[in-house]
């Protein structure tokens, strides 16, 4: 089993400007500004050979122009980029051993597919015998073997996707930087391709910077993600750390869905605490150091999380014992998965509506004397089929599903 | 679904069809017939067949190829007439060369407002009328001219020079005068260039030559054509530039066109040059769609 955290990527106090001699990336307190507006804010991070890092964050919050320094194409204001221990400051984009896949590809029209691929090698001087043999070989590895004839017009959505990594993949770029390349495919071919990256890059073993707003993305296919906001980066983990503890109000909202509560800290003792709703009710939730007592706090809650009918009054079958979540509680804070009759959160709500989505279908409530909005996941598995829009149900999740923040830190 | 529409549409509406549709189109194309056949076809049908009789003056002979003839047994003529096809093409290359810069300076290089009030100021002298702008240069480098004066001024040259009347300053006069209908289409391509294909190429190793060959000029081909097209024709059937800033030797073959019609009076003669000035610049571009693999139908798109 690989591990989990790698030391370089999740400490953030990790010895600034001794980049590691694995890391293929180093990215060292760098700052762009564009006038007044910092659009990249002292970030530092390390990307070790072979693996794949994904940026995520919302539009405007940087990462592009991250991406583009990297690649050459902005220049940081301060910081230092390495790539293989090699300073890139003053280098070219064209002299970076770095390969960027446009947003929108940016396969060359006028060129047959082979040519796209060929273009990178023939500029290094490569001899045209050699070239078509290098061709062939990753036409062959991306899938696509005979279609170097072809123009990218001809091509399918997921075929251009696998010519414009061909083509930089057939440089064999120390790093490999991709910005929203599936941004502009439908959900379907989106979901296919999120699987073909992960597996193509395990296959060839090329360290691969991705950028992306789809949490989705970057939670599938990533060894580690850091997730940026505003020019900072907030947290850099794994993808099952940055969904389990966050490390901020933002990355618990904007990793995966979730519900907020308002309300004041009413007692805090080591990593746990007692939150007292505006509505007044109490709940308990995990608490990061440094809230004190009396703070105002937003409550995190995940809507899977949330368990209906947690005391099981309407339900024949029961759930495992309350053993089973002895597996989170030496794991330092990892939220368990909610077992029923473990929850001692328990709230009184009405549903307002049933969201149906396969899967991911669930109702939105209101509890009982509040306007605010609880979404709570609802599982297809027959259960819960009698619950109507208006119905008053119990709601109940574990202590250490909810984490509260300072309130107002996650904008 | 249509059907359904095509109920609950109202009468009032009905589809225009048969006789109406065709008294509209009668009504538009009438001008454009008029004016393409009364000041286009006809007098070029009574020009063609003028370059085939011999001056009246010889007293009439019925059909001939005299006029023809003439032309290529005259060294002037056909020298003259090699002389102006050479130059084009030349003016047209330089054009090329010249516009190139400017239009990828103006749409890919500048900020977007910049770009307008640059694109406007390529514009903004082509609000006046040719023989003035040309009028403007002679001002500029005759002997007397302003560029004489602040040469001998700052004692670069010991006296004047005479910098019109030569085949330079004539070429020089042709592409000034020229290159807006070079700029205008090329501008119009590069604008659909995306940049990410340049930085595209720039991330796979291409260096700034690179790029401008197998990115930017491929995707310009149409534009370039289309601009040479123009550049080419308007150049070839220039008169004024020639005359006036051209010297004694710089013969243009409009010129040898306006002397047959205007100094010889032998109308006959003028009619054969003419048509013979349509087919080479027919061939010439014929011949450079050939060998730029473009299609007209493409280009004037």
């Amino acid at each position: 089993m690989p591990t989990d955290i790698s030391p370089v990527a999740s400490s953030d106090a990790s010895p600034i400007g001794s980049p590691s001699a694995s890391a293929d990336l180093s990215v060292t307190r760098l700052v762009k500004r564009f006038e007044k507006f910092t659009a990249v804010n002292d970030v530092s991070f390390e990307v070790e050979q072979g693996k794949f890092f994904s940026i995520l964050g919302p539009s405007g919050c940087g990462k592009t122009t991250l991406l583009r320094m990297i690649a050459g194409f902005e220049s940081p204001d301060s910081g230092v980029i390495a790539i293989r221990g090699r300073d890139m400051a003053g280098i070219a984009p064209n002299r970076r051993p770095v390969n960027l896949i446009f947003q929108h590809l940016a396969l060359f029209p006028m060129m047959s597919v082979a040519e796209n691929v060929a273009f990178g090698l023939k500029r290094r001087g490569m001899a045209g015998g050699e070239i078509t043999r290098r061709v062939q070989d990753v036409l062959e590895r991306v899938g696509l073997p005979g279609y170097g004839g072809k123009m990218p017009a001809q091509l399918s959505g997921g075929q251009k996707q696998r010519v414009a990594i061909a083509r930089c993949l057939v440089l064999e770029p120390a790093v490999l930087l991709l910005d929203e390349p599936l941004g502009a495919l439908d959900l379907k071919l989106r979901e296919q391709m999120k699987v073909e990256l992960k597996t193509l890059q395990a296959e060839v073993g090329t360290t691969f910077v991705y950028i992306t707003h789809d949490q989705s993305e970057a939670l599938v296919m990533s060894d580690h993600v850091a997730v940026m906001n505003a020019g900072r980066f907030e947290q850099v983990d794994t993808p099952r750390n940055l969904y389990r503890r966050p490390a901020s109000a933002f990355v618990a909202g904007f990793v995966g869905e979730t519900n907020v509560w308002s309300g004041t800290l009413e007692e805090a003792t080591g990593d746990a605490g007692l939150v007292r709703t505006d509505e007044g009710t109490v709940f308990r939730a995990r608490v990061p150091a440094g809230l004190a007592k009396g703070a105002r706090v937003d409550m995190f809650i995940r809507p899977e999380a949330v368990l209906i009918d947690p005391d099981g009054a309407s339900c024949a079958t029961d759930g495992p014992p309350d053993g089973a979540t002895g597996d989170g509680a030496g794991d330092g804070g990892d939220a368990p998965l909610p077992v029923r009759g473990a929850c001692a959160n328990r709230a009184q709500v009405q549903v307002q509506a049933i969201l149906f989505d396969g899967a991911a279908s669930r109702l939105l409530t209101h509890p009982e004397g509040s306007r605010r909005e609880v979404m709570v996941a609802l599982p297809q598995n027959r259960l819960y089929d009698h619950i109507k829009p208006g119905d008053r149900i119990t709601v109940g999740w574990d202590d250490r599903a909810g984490i509260c923040f300072a309130a107002g830190s996650g904008q | 679904m249509s059907a359904a529409l095509h109920a609950v549409s109202p009468p009032s509406a009905p589809v225009k069809s048969g006789p109406g549709l065709r008294l509209t189109l009668a009504l538009f194309l009438t001008p454009v017939v008029l004016w393409l056949g009364l000041l286009i076809v006809l007098p070029h049908l009574d020009l063609l067949i003028m370059s085939f009789r011999m001056d009246p003056a010889f007293g009439d002979e019925g059909w001939s190829l005299e006029n023809y003839h003439q032309f290529f047994a005259e060294p002037i003529y056909w020298l003259t007439f090699v002389r102006t096809a050479g130059y084009s093409v030349l003016v047209t290359l330089l054009t090329f060369v010249v516009s190139l810069p400017v239009a990828f300076y103006v749409t890919k290089v500048v900020e977007r407002n910049t770009s307008r009030f640059l694109l406007t100021m390529l514009l903004l002298p082509f609000w006046v009328s040719e023989l003035v702008r040309v009028y403007g240069w002679m001002i500029l480098l005759r002997e007397s001219g302003v560029l004489n004066h602040w040469l001998t001024a700052l004692g670069i040259t010991a006296r004047p020079v005479e910098m019109l009347y030569n085949d330079a300053t004539m070429i020089m006069g042709l592409v000034y005068t020229s290159m807006l209908f070079m700029v205008v289409p090329l501008v119009s391509v590069l604008e659909s260039l995306d940049d990410s294909l340049i930085e595209a190429a720039c991330d796979l190793g291409a260096g700034p030559w690179t790029i401008m060959r197998t990115i930017v000029v491929p995707h310009c081909m149409p534009g370039i054509v289309s601009g040479g097209i123009v550049v080419f024709m308007l150049t070839l059937g220039n008169y004024l530039t020639p005359n006036l800033m051209g010297g004694k030797n710089s013969l243009w073959f409009t010129e040898q066109i306006y002397n047959q019609f205007i100094a010889s009076f032998n109308w006959n003669q003028g009619a054969a040059f003419g048509f013979l000035l349509l087919a080479l610049s027919s061939c010439i571009i014929w011949l450079g769609l050939r060998l730029t693999g473009q299609k007209l139908s493409r280009v004037v798109q």
